[in-house]
């Protein structure tokens, strides 16, 4: 027998993975959702690499320039902002802010001091229109998507907020996952006074109001920003997950591979983690899965309140806010952009979660 | 039944299945044929077994039959035809079937526990059945459902039908799956392995009830098996099945007596028979491939101990108590293992019988330090293994090694059987190095009869059978002195069982370890055990050589035991001529 050395090419079996994925790729809505996510995920590399979007605080359009395809005709036409009214079709408007959005540094400072007040804009618009003798930026009237009240262009706005609040759903949805695992595999595993420490500090949690706890953690913290708002997300957002880790935790230890994998003499750690965990792993999968869209949200409502990302950063969350005082002025794009591009990655996350969760778990539907 | 049951002609079918044929759709492109185009009769007034092993698609052709298959992934193809009383069940709509089920047609199925809902009364499910299909007022059906208790058995039907299902024992409530079944008279009672999962005494309780009844009202019944020991006594006509098809069917005389097909000849060769022990079970690829060999003929095996053999593990007043919290402070004390002593002799088979609840597993598992033994000693070596700090232990760990009950549960799902099999060596520091690891395993698996390739797969690829063996493999790493099974084939097909016994045989003369052989089926205990010993609430009660202990039982509670062993066909007659 020694003459056996690591054999001939031998067919590889597909393991429970490989199956999980065949059924998965079975399934059309799981696979499309998936093109989504990956979709957005890729535009979020896209974006945090300076790809596309790295220009977005430039102001690139007039101030609450409209959507390319939407006529506004219930507003009063903008008045034109640029010394040529250009027409809204013409193609050599589309390439202008290209070529000469760099030479508009100079400007920023001048029109983010602007009141937002739209009469007091309307008249410095004008003023400046007047005034100025060489245009050096031509701001467009429309954009894709419009712009906001600085003019910048929502749909760079929106996929630099992309790359704010998927990372932040991603980064604080791992943390939370890790937490819950680690603490309720101990707390299953070992059970006794272990799971009951567990038990108390998870009902302590929970006995408190979420944003409450999200706000006071915040307001703690006194620091804005990204690793902020992951490292709360993370802190607070265990207790689900933990919860679930135990329950199958306590399953599984008492199951008969377990049994067997003691009496060869696997040790606790290897029980826990070699053998029961790949076990549980499509449960934190899915939890991974399902906290990203929950977290999604909530950085979008931390945001939204305040207590979200710094000013000088974007996210779908601070559009929202913004959004919030120029639906007032009945300009609605910057918060549908913002809403309906969150929107379709949740959906399709959830309906990904879903389907994901059938993948590995076939015997549940 | 006697011997005039087989005269019964087949002409006054009560139910005639036609051509049946089902699918189950597992994915998108794949479909899988459970059952290939079978034909059979139930005849009036009669009782069919229907027998095969696991994937025979016998249950598939009891559901077909009340149209209880899943609809979401099979489909029974055009052409199937099930007539009875004239209408073919397969054409029927859902409410013209729920109107006959329960009334013509009632089931049993095979876990009683979990057919009874827990959180309703017994009598309030039996009159529910009563009130549903006979029309009978609440105080009727509680009147007829407390005769129906009496006429099953039940102690004091008064009391009982007001009990929760988990207020009963498990005999008891296959009693009241029963009862429901037979309210309503109906023509055809469809059993699917109602003694599956019950202890013997209580099977052959449970197998005389449905003889008496089925004679008692007339009816015909559909008794579905694994097992043909099991069918011996009650069946008129046998059909046996494997893989979707009828290998055989008939009077139940012909098929154990005078048995056509090569598989159920070899059903009927390889289950260990009480009267002698062969040196090797005859398998089923001896009959596929037209090499029958009878048990009868194979040389015989001895089994039994002189008194002057070396022992290895020497038990003494083992116990194991479980505590439950009961009130503030106070706790309940469980014995599950009360005052056990035996001694274990090298290369010899100890075989440890005794009903559910009985201790025997808590045994194996006390033994193996994966329960914290109450007191007692396990003298193993020169040393009390159960006295030993759990770092001394790990020496001692790999030489007692434990083979489980279901191979489904005891593999890691996600690891390749070269994984699993190499593990052990890994963690004992066996093997020098990866590669001389991957060698020793190839070398295990191939013998336990299992291809090289098997090294790379994982354990759902395999059949239960297949599977055990891995779990043999497992063990054999360590190289142990005791291995102890814990019901290690009981949940394999009787075939597969056979096969796997004379693994466990071959590996005990060549390796020559000590077996502590956990079983309820005593004709298995009987056929691989030197010594038995019987256990009954946790004690002792009796233990003596496997042959002196089924030839003279002592004990009342063995010779209970021994009498409860289904005969089989020529148990149930012998032999008149």
């Amino acid at each position: 027998m020694s003459a056996i050395t690591i054999p001939h090419e031998h067919e590889v079996s597909p393991g429970l993975w490989a199956l999980a994925w065949r059924r998965l790729k079975a399934d059309r809505i799981a696979m499309i959702s998936l093109a989504i996510v990956a979709f957005f995920v890729a535009m979020m590399l896209a974006s945090s690499l300076g790809l596309v979007a790295g220009d977005w605080s430039k102001e690139v359009g007039t101030n609450y320039a409209t959507p390319t395809w939407f006529k506004d005709d219930v507003a009063p036409p903008p008045p034109p902002g640029t010394p040529e009214g250009k027409p809204q079709d013409d193609p050599t408007v589309q390439a202008e802010p290209h070529a000469e959005g760099k030479g508009a540094e100079d400007r920023k400072d001048e029109s983010s001091v602007v009141d937002p007040l739209a009469d007091v804009l309307k008249e410095v618009r004008t003023e400046t229109a007047n005034a100025v003798q060489a245009p050096v930026v031509a701001r467009l009237e429309t954009l894709p998507f419009g712009a906001d009240k600085w003019g910048r262009d929502v749909l760079k706005k929106v996929i630099k907020g992309s790359e704010t609040s998927i990372f932040v759903g991603l980064a604080s949805a791992v943390v939370a996952v890790f937490l819950g695992t680690i603490l309720g595999a101990l707390a299953g595993f070992y059970g006794k006074w272990i799971d009951d420490v567990m038990n108390w500090f998870y009902n302590i949690f929970t006995s408190i109001p979420y944003l409450l706890l999200i706000l006071a953690i915040a307001a703690v913290l006194n620091k804005k920003g990204m690793f902020t708002i992951i490292l709360i997300l993370g802190l607070t957002g265990w207790t689900g997950t933990f919860r679930l880790i135990r329950g199958e935790y306590l399953k599984h230890k008492e199951r008969e591979y377990v049994r067997a994998a003691d009496a060869i003499g696997a040790s606790n750690t290897r029980r826990m983690f070699v053998h029961i965990f790949p076990n549980v792993s499509h449960v934190v999968l899915v939890q991974i899965s399902i906290l990203v869209v929950a977290f999604i949200k909530t950085e979008v409502i931390l945001s939204f309140l305040g207590f979200g990302v710094p000013v000088d950063v974007v996210s779908w969350g601070s559009m929202l806010n913004e959004a919030q005082s120029e639906m007032i002025l009945g300009k609605w794009w910057q918060l549908a952009a913002a809403g309906t591009t969150m929107a379709i990655l949740v959906t399709a996350f959830s309906l990904f979660t879903d389907a994901l969760r059938d993948a590995l778990d076939p015997k549940l539907k | 039944m006697n011997g005039d049951s087989g005269n019964k002609t087949m002409s006054e079918a009560l139910v005639s299945v036609r051509n049946l044929r089902v699918n189950f759709r597992i994915d998108k492109r794949t479909t899988f044929e459970a059952v290939k185009k079978i034909s059979f009769d139930i005849p009036r007034n009669s009782t069919v077994a229907l027998v095969g092993e696991s994937g025979s698609g016998k249950s598939v052709t009891a559901l077909s039959i009340l149209g209880l298959l899943p609809h979401e992934n099979s489909s029974v193809l055009p052409g199937s035809e099930v007539l009875f009383g004239g209408r073919n069940l397969l054409d029927l709509s859902q409410r013209e079937l729920r109107d006959l089920r329960g009334k013509e047609i009632s089931m049993i199925f095979q876990e009683p526990m979990s057919s009874l809902n827990p959180v309703f009364s017994v009598g309030f499910q039996l009159s529910e059945v009563l009130r549903l299909h006979m029309g009978l007022s609440p105080g009727q059906a509680r009147a007829r459902g407390i005769a129906l208790l009496g006429e099953v058995g039940i102690p004091e039907p008064e009391k009982s039908i007001d009990k929760y299902p988990f207020q009963m024992s498990g005999g008891q409530q296959q009693r009241v799956m029963i009862a429901m079944a037979i309210a309503c008279e109906p023509k055809l009672l469809i059993a699917d392995e109602p003694t599956t999962a019950l202890d013997v005494t209580i099977q052959k309780q449970i197998l005389e009830l449905i003889g008496d009844l089925q004679k008692k009202h007339q009816m015909s019944v559909l008794f579905i098996t694994h097992d043909l020991a099991v069918v011996g006594e009650i069946a008129d006509f046998v059909v046996v099945m494997r893989d979707g098809e009828i290998r055989e069917q008939g009077a139940a005389a012909d098929v154990f007596e005078r048995p056509r097909d090569a598989y159920t000849q070899a059903l009927l060769q390889c289950r260990p028979q009480l009267s002698r022990r062969a040196q090797r079970l005859p398998v089923i690829d001896d009959f596929m491939s037209g090499h029958p060999v009878s048990y009868a003929d194979a040389p015989e095996r001895q089994r039994g101990l002189t008194g002057a053999e070396p022992i290895v593990l020497d038990v003494v007043g083992l116990s194991k108590s479980f505590y439950s919290r009961e009130g503030l402070f106070g706790k309940r004390e469980f014995k599950a293992v009360h005052n056990v002593s035996f001694k274990l002799a090298k290369g010899k088979t100890l075989g440890l019988v005794g009903e559910s609840g009985s201790g025997k597993t808590t045994v194996g598992l006390t033994l193996m330090r994966l329960h914290e033994a109450t007191g007692g000693k396990a003298i193993f070596d020169g040393k009390d293994i159960l006295a030993l700090s759990n770092k001394e232990f790990m020496e001692y760990k790999r030489r007692i090694q434990i083979i489980f009950q279901n191979p489904y549960a005891s593999l890691n799902p996600r690891f390749t059987v070269g994984h699993i099999v190499t593990e052990p060596m890994l963690i004992h520091g066996i093997g020098g190095s990866e590669q001389e690891r991957t060698n020793m395993a190839f070398e295990l698996l191939a013998k336990v009869g299992l291809p090289e390739v098997s090294f790379y797969k994982y354990p759902h690829e395999f059949s239960g059978g297949q599977r055990q063996r891995i779990a043999i493999a497992r063990c054999l790493t360590m190289k142990p002195d005791i291995l102890i099974c814990d019901e290690s084939v009981s949940a394999l097909d009787v075939s597969v069982q056979a096969q796997v016994l004379n693994l466990l045989q071959d590996l005990q003369d060549e390796f020559q370890m000590s077996y502590i052989f956990i079983s309820h089926d005593l004709a298995v205990v009987k056929y691989i055990s030197d010594q038995v010993m019987v256990m009954n609430d946790g004690e002792i009660v009796e233990m003596a050589n496997s042959d002196d202990i089924y030839l003279h039982p002592q004990h009342p509670y063995t010779q209970r035991l021994l009498s409860s062993i289904p005969r089989g066909w020529e148990g149930a007659h012998p032999k008149r001529a």
